[in-house]
């Protein structure tokens, strides 16, 4: 797949797991990200690989379990009730330590709630979701083409870390299409032979068992500490996020995830050419969040103050607060349920909260 | 031991070194020992890999000398799958108990079956919950007493005890299911022929074989290991009849 392709996101994303080596995709059809799974049920084939429709969404993640115990690459995608099943295999994958990528393609919630466009499940993707001591790896793309390239960072950090990482991206950049370019060879180096946890059958060695059971506490604590171990490395070493315009010229300093920090990005432009000047912090990486660097930028002399904005009636404002520290006022503006702030909207709350008239 | 003694019977090659632990008079030993002698004899040891359940056997990865995963309550067909799908050259093959199987994993199991995937379960049915203390199962006997159907299940309220094995032959695609019991030396010897058979099926790359096997539960059904043994026999084979239910070598003949 060289060269420029014009392509809907839930597309570029199957296409890229592809790329990422991937020959095995679980899934049950929600709206808005089926199409990756109607994209791979032939795609898959064409590479010598397989898709299973499977029954739910908690089978889903149990076969990703199953799948993933192989040591081969694996994924799955969905939308927010699905994920929500999916929840008790992530726990028991996080405890067992596999490495797995699944794709949120939010939507507005909770219960059924609604099929468009959301950012409400920040809580459940970044603070957990499942039960126990463990972390997800969180990225959250704002662009076809990031999304495409996260995917494969994505494969590369479970590997690396040998834990679930999770994609977030909202309806939007699911259905949206968008010229995507994707690397030129296909990644087939994580050989399960050669790993020394994935079950390959004990013909020459010891078996080998992949579990989260630990009946003896002492047992347990020593697994939980060495999850903890890998997420403060995580935190060391897998921080991303992305400023936008950002400079001491600066009054206020927007932050904003995903398709929300794009939007950000036109009532930026547009404030810039009224004379006023606001820069955009966005993370990448929700887990590990920015939480250094959000400190920094809060602290610059020139910021008055930190403005969140979501698509959901505020989560990672809390994150914002927690890593501002007081250091300056932070404010939130959302909308939710599907409903996406303009950038007239932004900008008014911009000027609002500067004290400017509308 | 001199050199011209001659081993009548020794640890299959598939069991570890590791002490059970179950109960006194429990059946879970002997299934896994009939399981790991199929192995042994098929060859597979070194390219199975099992699904342990949650409930009395979780810690049968302790007993097994073959990779092992660890699934969350009732998923255990939904991890084989995953698993097979990848690796369709290795023998995978799930061990469930009735709660497992039969209550929270009955879509699991369902489904697994009817996509007809090339695994193996064994499916152990001791009408109760014996790992959280004996409360009902959805096998429990009609008027059997647990420790939430205290006066006897009442069928009029949570109506009778599945027959998994039936059940499932109802679908046409699982290739191979029956039902075994090991409450007797003679119903032990057949029970590891039928077991013997569903994982050789899986060799030769059938889909879905499952084979229920009635196990009894001392502990729980608050009976001695022998009066346990017999109640398998009296109570639930009438029920429960033992047979195999789908062949694909008997619709070929
Ligand atoms: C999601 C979830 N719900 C409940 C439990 C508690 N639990 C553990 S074992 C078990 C029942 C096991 O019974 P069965 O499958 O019949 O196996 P047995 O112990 O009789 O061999 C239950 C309900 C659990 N571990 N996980
Ligand atoms: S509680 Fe019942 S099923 Fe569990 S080990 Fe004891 S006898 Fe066996």
């Amino acid at each position: 797949m060289a060269g420029k392709k014009l392509m809907k996101g839930n597309e570029a994303i199957g296409e890229a797991a592809i790329c990422a080596g991937v020959r095995h995709y679980f899934a049950y059809p929600i709206t808005p990200q089926s199409e990756v799974a109607e994209y791979l049920c032939w795609r898959l084939p064409e590479v010598g690989g397989a898709f299973v429709q499977a029954e739910s969404e908690v089978a889903v993640g149990n076969m990703l379990f199953g799948a993933a115990s192989t040591g081969l690459r694996t994924f799955t995608s969905s939308s927010s009730p699905g994920i929500s099943l999916m929840q008790e295999a992530i726990s028991y994958m996080a405890g067992a330590h596999l490495p797995v990528v699944l794709v949120n393609i939010i939507r507005g919630g909770p219960g059924l709630g609604g099929i468009l466009p959301a950012q409400g499940d920040y809580f459940q993707a970044v603070k957990g979701g499942g039960h126990g001591d463990y972390r997800v790896g969180v990225l959250a793309p704002s662009s076809v083409q990031e999304a495409v390239d996260l995917m494969i960072l994505a494969f590369d950090l479970a590997d690396k870390y040998r834990n679930p990482m999770m994609l977030i991206g909202d309806g939007m950049v699911g259905q949206i299409m968008e010229s995507v370019e994707f690397p030129e060879t296909n990644r087939e180096d994580n050989d399960p032979i050669k790993s020394d946890w994935a079950l390959t059958g004990a013909l020459n060695r010891k078996p080998r068992v992949v579990k989260s059971l630990f009946l003896n506490p002492d047992l347990l604590e020593e697994n939980c500490l060495l999850l903890e171990e890998k997420y403060k490395r995580m935190k060391e070493n897998e921080i991303r996020y992305e400023l936008y315009k950002v400079s001491d010229k600066n009054r206020l300093l927007i932050a904003a995830f995903g398709t929300m920090a794009r939007i950000c990005q036109t009532a930026i432009d547009e404030l810039e050419r009224e004379g006023v000047s606001v820069g955009l912090f966005r993370p990448i990486s929700l887990f590990p969040f920015p939480e250094k660097e959000i400190y920094a930028e809060a602290g610059k002399k020139n910021i008055e103050k930190i403005l969140t904005i979501e698509m959901s009636v505020g989560q990672m404002v809390e994150d914002i607060e927690r890593c501002v520290k007081g250091r300056k006022p932070v404010e939130f503006f959302g909308h939710t349920g599907g409903i996406v702030p303009t950038p007239n909207e932004v900008k008014d709350k911009v000027r609002e909260s500067l004290g400017l008239k509308k | 031991m001199s050199n011209d003694s001659t081993v009548i019977f020794k640890r299959p090659e598939s069991l570890s070194e590791n002490i059970t632990h179950y109960c006194p008079g429990c059946t879970h030993g002997v299934i896994h020992r009939i399981v790991a002698e199929s192995l042994d004899e098929l060859g597979l040891r070194g390219r199975a890999v099992g699904v342990a359940p949650v409930g009395c056997a979780v810690l049968i990865y302790n007993y097994f000398n073959t990779d092992f995963m660890e699934a969350p309550h009732g998923r255990a067909p939904a991890l084989a799958t995953g698993f097979k799908r990848c690796r369709p050259d290795m023998i995978v093959f799930t061990y469930q108990g009735d709660g497992d199987l039969a209550s929270i994993g009955m879509g699991e199991i369902v489904h697994a079956a009817n996509r007809g995937e090339k695994i193996t379960v064994i499916f152990v049915n001791n009408a109760i919950y014996g790992m959280t203390g004996g409360q009902m199962a959805p096998t429990t006997m009609p008027n059997q007493k647990t420790t939430t159907t205290p006066a006897g299940r009442d069928v009029s309220l949570v109506g009778y005890p599945i027959r998994v094995a039936e059940l499932l032959s109802t679908l046409r695609t699982p290739s191979f299911v029956a039902r075994v019991a090991v409450h007797t030396p003679m119903h032990i010897v057949n029970a590891k022929k039928i077991i013997r058979k569903a994982f050789r099926l899986q060799k030769e790359g059938t889909c879905f074989t499952l084979v229920e096997v009635l196990s009894s539960c001392p502990t729980n059904w608050g009976m001695d290991p022998s009066a346990a043994t017999k109640w398998v026999g009296d109570v639930m084979k009438p029920y429960y009849p033992l047979g195999i239910f789908k062949d694909p070598e008997r619709e070929e003949a």
